[in-house]
């Protein structure tokens, strides 16, 4: 597998890790933070952080595995 | 005269006049009616694909399921950015193979990966059935929100047929542009709408949101953790629900096609990264529903929800709004999906089965006719088969969800063959419909689709090992 494609594996694994497998963990309503009940704002938050982790698994595919002509602009 | 009225009329005529005009000057083959010629860019493939992501099921049954369910309605804002991020891996591979081969729909894909053209059929025929009951779903929403929006002024079987009129317009002479136009205007109102009932709906009652977390808690303990309000969607189905339709989603075969229509792969990754943040509307649509539980409960069909907040609270102008938001956001994902499902009938069925040597002048003139078949199918099926479509719906999200493996390993692992992944396809779907028939979804708190998924995925693997693969032509 080449380097760029299991870094962004890697960071494309996140959300399942926090979105899936630790739900059993942050199933409950307190604390309340910034109004929500805990489990909703844990859900939110790795939602809005998920493109973060997107973008750096694209810039580092990018970086290891140039696009070929194919796959541009 | 009724604002309201006006207001919807006005809005959805002129989106279908610039969805009419989209496809103007363009030659309707089947490139550029089912793919868009393949050179839309980042900016108009988010937004066709918000436009199909979003139906009317965001409206009004996310605000349902946070009024009737409570914290089990918060897999829906979990499972699309599953979807996307999972997308940013698999979709730039589909891309490629639909531009190498000149693909048009997810059957294709099948034919020409696995080298089997009775295995497209299979595919067709499993989309197609999973495609009927969605759109069903998205003219009875309609149907609904004009009724209520316009304050009765129009009965839901009339808007519907209006509705099914000017969306086969549209279609039938712009195809995925048309559809892609019509979503600029859906999705910037349905936007606008959702912030401002969403954010001004807790405000107006509770004072803020936090406000009304804070009643809602005191209230209702545990309502917002899972299960919620349900006595049977703990966390292991939120798990396995979240799994299942963040694996189906891009699975279906509307969805799945319109990878085709982007520019290049990196379109799709870019795509892809910005998509999560299109799940925050769905956040607020959920506050609705919350507040509505508060201020309104007991209603005998949570998905009014949503709109009977709205009409206790705003002037009626501002319902037009909603209803033409509302009637544009069952309309665009109608649009799509009845241009898949005439896409697969008329090239993947009818071309493979009936008339092999049909050109493809032959095939794109029989799509654009079936998208008035498939419409009239549908809204026949409202009427005549009512209790058969809500298996049948129950069924699509699980069905569609079945393709993964074939779609995934073709991709991946060359050892897949075509064998292995027609019997795991028939035993996936054999195992979803065995369980939803006897009554056993959730299966020992797993969702059925998910079970069926794991057999299918491991028989699909156990018979590739020992048939011989035959791939031809792929890569």
């Amino acid at each position: 597998m080449k380097k760029g494609t299991k870094y962004a594996l890697m960071l494309g694994a996140v959300p399942f890790l926090t979105l899936v497998l630790a739900l059993p963990l942050v199933n409950r309503e307190r604390p309340v933070i910034l109004g929500l009940p805990f489990l909703l704002f844990w859900i939110l938050g790795w939602v809005v952080l998920t493109p973060v982790f997107l973008y750096a698994a694209y810039r580092l595919e990018k970086k290891y595995n140039p696009p070929d002509e194919e796959d541009g602009p | 005269m009724n604002v309201a009225l006006v207001i919807i009329a006005a809005v959805v005529l002129g989106s279908v006049a610039l969805g009419i005009r989209a496809g103007r000057r363009v030659p309707m083959n089947l490139e550029n009616w089912t793919v868009g010629g393949r050179r839309f860019g980042v900016i108009i493939m988010w937004l066709l694909m918000a436009g199909e992501i979003y139906t009317t099921f965001t409206f009004l049954g996310a605000s349902g399921w946070a009024y009737t369910k409570g914290a089990p309605a918060f897999y829906i804002i979990i499972y699309g950015t599953l979807a996307y991020t999972l997308s940013f891996f698999i979709l730039p591979a589909v891309w490629r193979a639909g531009k190498r081969h000149g693909l048009h729909t997810q059957p294709d894909f099948f034919i020409k990966r696995y080298g089997s053209r009775a295995l497209g059929v299979l595919v067709a025929l499993i989309g197609v059935l999973s495609i009927v009951p969605y759109l069903q779903l998205q003219l009875t929403g309609l149907g609904f929100i004009v009724e209520v929006a316009s304050n009765r002024a129009v009965s839901s079987a009339a808007a519907i047929v209006i509705a099914f009129v000017l969306t086969c317009l549209f279609v039938f002479t712009s195809g995925i542009r048309g559809a892609a136009w019509v979503a600029v205007v859906k999705d910037i109102l349905m936007i606008a709408a959702v912030a401002v009932v969403g954010i001004g709906v807790p405000v107006m009652c509770f004072g803020s949101v936090g406000n009304m977390f804070k009643t809602l808690m005191e209230r209702m303990p545990g309502y917002l953790a899972f299960p919620g309000g349900t006595p049977n969607l703990g966390v292991t189905w939120v798990m396995s629900t979240c799994l299942l339709t963040g694996l189906g989603f891009y699975m279906w075969p509307h969805v799945f096609g319109s990878a085709f229509s982007a520019r290049s792969a990196e379109t799709i990754k870019r795509n892809a990264v910005i998509m999560p943040f299109y799940q925050i509307p769905i956040l607020l649509v959920f506050f609705v529903g919350f507040t509505a539980l508060l201020v309104a409960p007991g209603l005998k069909n949570g998905d009014t929800a949503f709109l009977a907040l709205v009409q206790k609270t705003y002037p009626p102008w501002f319902m037009g709004f909603v209803g033409a938001a509302g009637a544009l956001t069952a309309m665009v994902p109608a649009s799509v999906l009845v241009l898949f499902a005439s896409t697969l009938i008329a090239k993947n069925i009818y071309r493979t089965v009936f008339a092999p040597g049909a050109g493809e002048d032959r095939v794109i003139r029989l799509a654009r006719i079936m998208v008035f078949v498939v419409m009239i199918l549908a809204l026949t099926s409202t009427f005549f088969f009512r209790k058969e479509l809500v298996y049948l719906l129950i069924f699509g999200y699980d069905g569609v969800s079945q393709f993964f493996p074939g779609v995934v390993l073709g991709l991946f692992w060359r050892r897949a063959t075509k064998q292995g992944v027609a019997a795991g396809l028939l035993t996936g779907v054999g195992v979803v419909v065995g369980l939803i028939v006897a009554g056993r979804d959730p299966f020992l708190g797993l969702n059925a689709g998910f079970v069926g998924l794991a057999a299918n995925a491991a028989v699909t693997v156990l018979v590739s090992l020992s048939t011989k693969s035959a791939s031809g032509g792929w890569e």
